[in-house]
């Protein structure tokens, strides 16, 4: 019975490995012709574990209800909540991917076949509660992604990026190891529970080393300063698609595995690893903001963006307790369609060859010749820079009020005051669009997929998405909840 | 009118005509937006109507939980009723003075108007802490890309300069904001106007709020955006910069700093003053040697608007009440002076002063309008200039006697500035023949021009009609005040008089005072006990 019932739980992962060895299998019989089926399947594959997942949303059991192959895994609404994200940011790649790789020819089969892969990965890595196997579910994915930023093989720079997320990632995965090994050698167990358990006395130093380097090793998945340099180079070289992936579903685990480390396996020791976080989220906000402003090309300013929205999730985490994580929930999903918004309007911004603009300096005076796609760039970096009424404030709301209910008025008041630096960049991409005169590089005609995504995402982010926040709040509340319910 | 959602629907009316400018070319986008201020206007002119003066502290009020963490919670006060009223009423001469001159991308000029103006309409009805903060930072946007996109020649600077001060302004605010609401427990405006937070917190709050207002309204030293965003803006957008942005300052300390945290305001008013002295003086010398109008008038508002903050720390009923009506008049004066720097600049394309000149001669009505403006903006009695700036200086006076000295030589170097100015543009040879060769106002500018001399006169001379609404609040202000009022310089006592002469006297004061000279007397009496015990 306690196989069938952990068997039920890591539903979602099975659908999604039986189904992408089939496609494999479809995909080695029907080579690159066959490419555009598999995305479709994937998709509906992935809409299948998404429906698969929801219910658990709401799931009011925690703790060992909810806990499968010995205490390996949690079910629980946390890891629903991250995973219905990691699942709608791999399905938007799936759909923006194929009319970006038709134009040269690249679109391969095992594209979709990569993307299902890293969301089983992600989906572990959620859901893990012990240090194993949320090291498979990191290099899982990592193994996906790395080959996937280097997909177009015949670009120089996708391949750059390629190799340089490989080597980064790969120093990061020996950290976070290491740091993994010292915290078993000093508490004497890898699973979640028994780490906590072990740390609830006085802190030896070899455990403090630990949690150090554990930190460390996932500050660099997460893309956070003083570990972010591989980030603009990888999302600059990686093919667009690409980009909006790691932009939104890898960011999500990490960060959900972040979560569940500090808070469920350290969360003994908030003490030994709360200073670490407001050091890196506020570095991160200022790298972020600082390293923007003297970008050139959208892709790496979004990549600084991206470090900087870290360090502001990071401060929910700083809280160290429920209304914090639930706050860093709710930016987090805020985060993502902000990014499915940016990134999508990138992709749409192409020259008449059908070639893609990556250039600021080219998307001079679009609110001119493409009104709609302008008027939706300047929504998303209103939002990304939390101007109100948009919803990027809303992220930024809830994060620093839970900072301010927890007494880190410093730490809001740095923060929210460094992102006046964020605001610079972020209107002078709307300054370029909107007050320069019309460049005319944008020509391209977009599909209908991409239109229909960044009409959606941009309606989330306008004002009528306020009207989301009630449920949103509810359902992150209820995942911090379970985050926090110590079985 | 209980129940129906007027002031919804006055949000409401601006946003549906942006949408509807967006999707309109220009003949079509200009008209939507003058039908939906129209609109606006005839609903703030029944809002009015339906105020009813000495009910209820409240009204129309409304609520409905749609959002966490804030609620959509409207409602107005006498304070907040005439801020409206003066914004519904200068919106549609906006759009007037847009009608020509917008060429280019009109559909989204005239929707980032109308944002605009459902943004102030919500900044003054918002009930709710945070809908308050939501609507005062939206406003950055749409006056970000007017400034940016419809400026002058070096627009791009002043439209960053705008945004990333008033910004890093508010932010802080927001902070503030958060800790109130969970010490508070609650988001309720009316609730936390009247919550004792700890002394301590008042201060470091205080400051917070200080931040953003003073750099809105702007007080010096921190007014150095507003003379760049006013010379870059097009005229409507400097109409409305004068008339109703700056106004979100002041509006936020009588609504925010005074009552909220009324400890920390007494500490700090002589901070308020020194700022405000420097500001009259420093920033009135400056406009004397400005060589282009819309600086001057710039310059002359932050002056303006440094008597209406010692008018409000001066913690007493003439002073708060002066400064709601120096707002209110420089609202609807500097917009009207704005307006007539656009109208001659619409003609020659240029706001520099030696290019003109003589213009009596050829333009005869534009002189007498420009001569009332200028006349309201120095304080001429029987115009709205002087009830304010009368009552604003008497109230400080009664606190502090030598800020009231410093500040009133506002009023003379005022009066140099802008009758230099006058003399230069209107007056004097026809110097330069394009100039001289201008048409006189057209219909459309009489149309703008005859409503704002019209409010003008009327709140010089029966400025009772502004007074009525506001009274009960500003005398539950000064009651909120009364606590922590701090001892002044002022060692005002009531003289011995003898009675007929004292009638005499009171009957003076009611025709320049505003018929608020009672106020002076009650406030003398605990004065002047205050000082016979010392």
């Amino acid at each position: 019975m306690e196989l069938l019932r952990s068997l039920a739980i890591t539903g979602t992962e099975e659908v999604l490995s039986v189904s992408g060895l089939i496609l494999l299998l479809a995909a080695a019989w029907g080579g690159d012709k066959a490419s555009r089926v598999i995305s479709i399947a994937s998709v509906a594959v992935l809409t299948v574990c998404a429906v698969l997942t929801a219910p658990a949303l709401g799931n009011a059991a925690m703790g060992a209800g909810v806990s499968a192959w010995n205490g390996q895994f949690s079910g629980d609404a946390f890891a629903a909540f991250a995973k219905l994200l990691i699942y709608a940011g791999a399905a938007v790649t799936l759909i923006i991917a194929p009319a970006f790789f038709d134009r040269t020819q690249a679109m391969r089969a095992e594209f979709p076949l990569r993307v299902l892969c890293a969301a089983m990965g992600m989906g572990i890595m959620v859901s893990a509660t012990d240090m194993l196997a949320l090291y498979i579910g990191l290099e899982l994915n990592s193994l996906a992604a790395y080959v996937m930023a280097a997909f177009l093989r015949s670009d120089e720079r996708s391949a750059e990026a390629g190799l340089k997320y490989f080597v980064l990632g790969s120093l990061a995965s020996g950290i976070l190891l290491y740091g993994i090994s010292l915290t078993y050698g000093f508490t004497g167990s890898t699973s979640f529970a028994g780490i906590h358990a072990a740390l609830a006395g006085p802190l030896s130093m070899g455990a403090t080393f630990g949690i150090v380097f554990v930190l460390a090793g996932l500050a660099f998945k997460i893309s956070a300063a003083p570990f972010h340099m591989w980030t603009p180079d990888v999302y600059e070289g990686a093919p667009t698609p690409v980009t909006t992936f790691f932009a939104t579903a890898p960011k999500v685990a990490a960060l959900a595995l972040l979560m569940r480390v500090s808070l469920f396996a350290f969360g003994a020791q908030p003490g030994a690893w709360q200073q670490i976080v407001i050091f890196v989220a506020l570095l991160s906000i200022v790298i972020g903001a600082l390293g923007a402003i003297g970008q050139d090309n959208i892709k790496r300013l979004l990549a600084y963006s991206s470090i900087n929205n870290v360090g502001f999730m990071l401060i929910g985490l700083a809280c160290a307790n429920e209304a914090g994580a639930a706050a860093m929930l709710v930016y987090l999903a805020i985060y993502v369609v902000m990014s499915v918004a940016g990134f999508v309007a990138v992709l749409m911004l192409r020259d008449e060859s059908g070639a893609p603009v990556e250039s600021i300096a080219a998307m001079a005076g679009l609110s001119k010749t493409r009104p709609m796609l302008a008027l939706a760039l300047a929504m998303v970096m209103f939002s990304l820079a939390g101007i109100p009424p948009l919803l990027g404030f809303w992220g930024k709301f809830v994060v620093f009020q839970a900072a301010v209910q927890a007494g880190l008025l410093s730490l809001a008041a740095i923060g929210i005051a460094a992102s006046v630096i964020g605001a610079f960049y972020y209107i002078k991409v709307v300054k370029v669009m909107y007050f320069d005169e019309a460049a005319d590089v944008v020509q391209g005609k977009s599909d209908m997929a991409q239109r229909v995504l960044l009409l959606g995402s941009a309606v989330a982010i306008s004002p009528l998405g306020y009207l989301l926040t009630k449920p949103l709040g509810v359902l992150a509340g209820n995942a911090a909840a379970a985050l926090f319910h110590i079985a | 009118m209980s129940g129906f959602p007027i002031l919804s629907l006055m949000l409401l009316v601006p946003l549906v005509g942006a949408v509807g400018c967006l999707m309109a070319g220009r003949e079509s986008a200009r008209m939507i937006a003058l039908a939906a201020t129209l609109v606006d206007l005839v609903l703030g002119a029944v809002l009015w109507s339906q105020y009813e003066i000495g009910g209820p502290q409240w009204q129309f009020q409304e609520h409905a939980s749609l959002f966490a963490g804030f609620e959509w919670k409207l409602g107005i006060d006498g304070i907040a009723l005439l801020l409206i009223a003066l914004t519904v009423f200068l919106m549609p001469i906006c759009i007037g003075a847009s009608w020509k001159t917008i060429e280019k991308r009109a559909g989204e000029y005239y929707a980032n108007f109308l944002v605009m103006e459902t943004l102030m309409i919500g900044v003054f009805s918002a009930q709710d802490l945070f809908l308050f903060y939501i609507m005062f930072e939206a406003g950055l946007i749409p006056m970000y890309l007017i400034i940016g996109i419809w400026g002058g020649a070096d627009r791009i600077y002043a439209s960053y300069k705008f945004f990333l001060y008033t910004l890093l302004g508010s932010v802080l605010m927001l902070i503030a904001m958060m800790w109130m609401a969970s010490e508070a427990g609650t988001t309720d405006i009316p609730t936390l106007m009247s919550t004792n937070f700890p002394a301590q917190a008042q201060t470091w709050l205080w400051l917070a709020f200080f931040a953003s207002f003073a750099v809105k309204m702007p007080m010096w030293p921190t007014h150095t955006w507003l003379p760049d965003a006013h010379v870059q803006a097009p005229t409507a957008g400097s109409v409305i910069l004068a008339g109703v942005l700056l106004k979100m300052g002041g509006y936020g300390f009588i609504r925010f700093s005074l009552p909220m945290f009324p400890e920390a305001s007494a500490q700090f008013a002589p901070l308020i003053y020194g700022l405000s002295m420097a500001a009259v003086v420093i920033t009135s010398l400056i406009a004397l040697v400005q060589n282009d109008m819309k600086k001057l008038i710039a310059y002359s508002s932050v002056a303006h608007m440094a008597i209406v903050t010692v008018g409000l720390f001066a913690f007493n009923r003439q002073g708060l009440e002066g400064s709601m009506i120096v707002m209110l008049s420089h609202g609807l004066v500097s917009g009207a002076l704005f307006l007539a720097v656009g109208v001659i600049y619409d003609r020659l394309h240029t706001r520099e002063i030696d290019r003109y000149g003589g213009l009596a001669i050829n333009m005869p009505a534009y002189a007498l309008f420009f001569m009332l403006f200028t006349m309201a903006s120095v304080g001429l009695p029987g115009t709205s200039g002087f009830v304010g700036e009368f009552l604003s200086l008497l109230g400080i006076y009664a606190q502090s006697s030598w800020v009231a000295l410093v500040c009133t030589t506002g009023i003379i170097l005022g009066a140099a500035y802008m009758l230099y100015l006058y003399r230069r543009v209107v007056f004097g040879v026809q110097k330069n023949a394009d100039a001289a060769a201008m048409p006189d106002l057209d219909a459309r500018e009489w149309a703008m021009m005859v409503p704002l001399a019209a409010a003008v006169l009327w709140m010089g001379v029966y400025p009772e009609t502004f007074l009525a609404p506001m009274r009960k609040d500003i005398a539950g202000l000064e009651a909120r005040l009364a606590q922590a009022r701090p001892k002044g310089d002022a060692d005002l006592r009531l003289g011995v008089m003898p009675p007929a002469a004292s009638e005499h006297e009171h009957g003076a004061e009611m025709e320049h005072g505003a018929g608020t000279a009672h106020g002076l007397e009650a406030e003398h009496g605990p004065e002047a006990a205050h000082g016979e015990a010392h």
